[in-house]
């Protein structure tokens, strides 16, 4: 990563921790992950909390549903690690690697209920434009999606836009497909937590 | 308290947190990063890309904030700054979006 604290600055505990899931795991220790053990309580700590209550929090959307949302999301923001992590999770939690593929082909033709189309369409246009009207609502409201389905969306979308950012910019390293799919593993087993 | 009000209130813990909670940057410094407004160069040029375009932040973005005098734990600060502090003006406009919407629903 960019910076040398995020490389090499953490507590010895951490270290071992690190060298231990490595040994266990058979994989790196994702960026994602490293990052939120860096002074945890300056961000991790918090940001685990806003991220678990978004992703696997009470919500009627499904557990595949926000991870293809973050998926979504990470797309557009261009995202090279959000996008390969969050398709590798909603591809497991669906089952469905085929349907997680076609959304990110083509959102319009996919093989997704129109609710949730029309909830990815407005996320990908706040997140590419920095705004959506109350048009843009009504018609994801018209859908069939219930007004707390969408704030639930909206903070997918927020906890995203934020890791998105700071991949990029810390620079992230894109691991390889099975070591993505072990840590999809992980997310679905355990969380954000 | 509803499941969405608590997804809420985990974001503005965090974003109280990184603003106002102990730090190597100034709070002033955390609070421009934050609003994506305000700092000096080359600090105003890095904040500028993670907020609007993140996957243009390059080595030497680092290099110059380094070289103008920015510790480590200052530039985590201020990098993850302009992240939430971005995402949160998508996530208050999509909720005052939202909220029209419902109000015109409701005035119908």
């Amino acid at each position: 990563m960019r910076l040398d604290v995020l490389n090499r600055g953490y507590a010895p505990g951490t270290k071992l921790l690190f060298a231990l899931i490595r040994l266990f795991s058979r994989h790196p220790v994702p960026d994602a992950a490293k990052l939120v053990f860096y002074r945890p309580e300056y961000y991790g700590s918090r940001a685990k909390e806003f991220t678990q209550e978004a992703m696997r929090g009470p919500s009627a959307w499904s557990v595949g549903d926000r991870e293809l949302m973050a998926a979504f999301v990470s797309q557009a923001n261009a995202s090279a690690f959000c996008i390969r992590a969050h398709s590798a999770t909603a591809a497991q939690a669906y089952q469905d690697g085929p349907k997680v593929a076609a959304v990110l082909a083509g959102l319009e033709s996919a093989p997704v209920d129109e609710g949730l189309r029309a909830t990815l369409r407005m996320l990908g246009k706040l997140t590419r434009d920095g705004s959506v009207t109350g048009e843009d609502m009504r018609q994801v409201l018209s859908a069939g999606v219930t007004r707390q389905q969408v704030e639930d969306a909206l903070a997918v979308c927020t906890a995203f836009n934020t890791t998105n950012r700071l991949a990029d910019a810390f620079g992230f390293e894109v691991l390889s497909s099975d070591d993505f799919k072990a840590g999809a593993k992980y997310l679905l087993k355990r969380g954000y937590r | 308290m509803p499941a969405e009000d608590k997804k809420r209130a985990a974001y503005r813990a965090l974003e109280d947190r990184i603003l106002n909670g102990e730090g190597s940057a100034s709070p002033g410094q955390r609070a421009c990063a934050f609003g994506n407004s305000g700092l000096p160069p080359p600090l105003d040029g890095l904040v500028s890309k993670v907020a609007t375009r993140p996957t243009l932040v390059t080595d030497a973005d680092f290099a110059a904030a380094r070289a103008a005098g920015s510790s480590e734990d200052e530039l985590f600060e201020l990098v993850i700054c302009a992240a939430v502090g971005q995402s949160g003006r998508l996530y208050d406009a999509g909720l005052a979006a939202l909220a029209d919407a419902v109000a015109g629903e409701e005035a119908e």
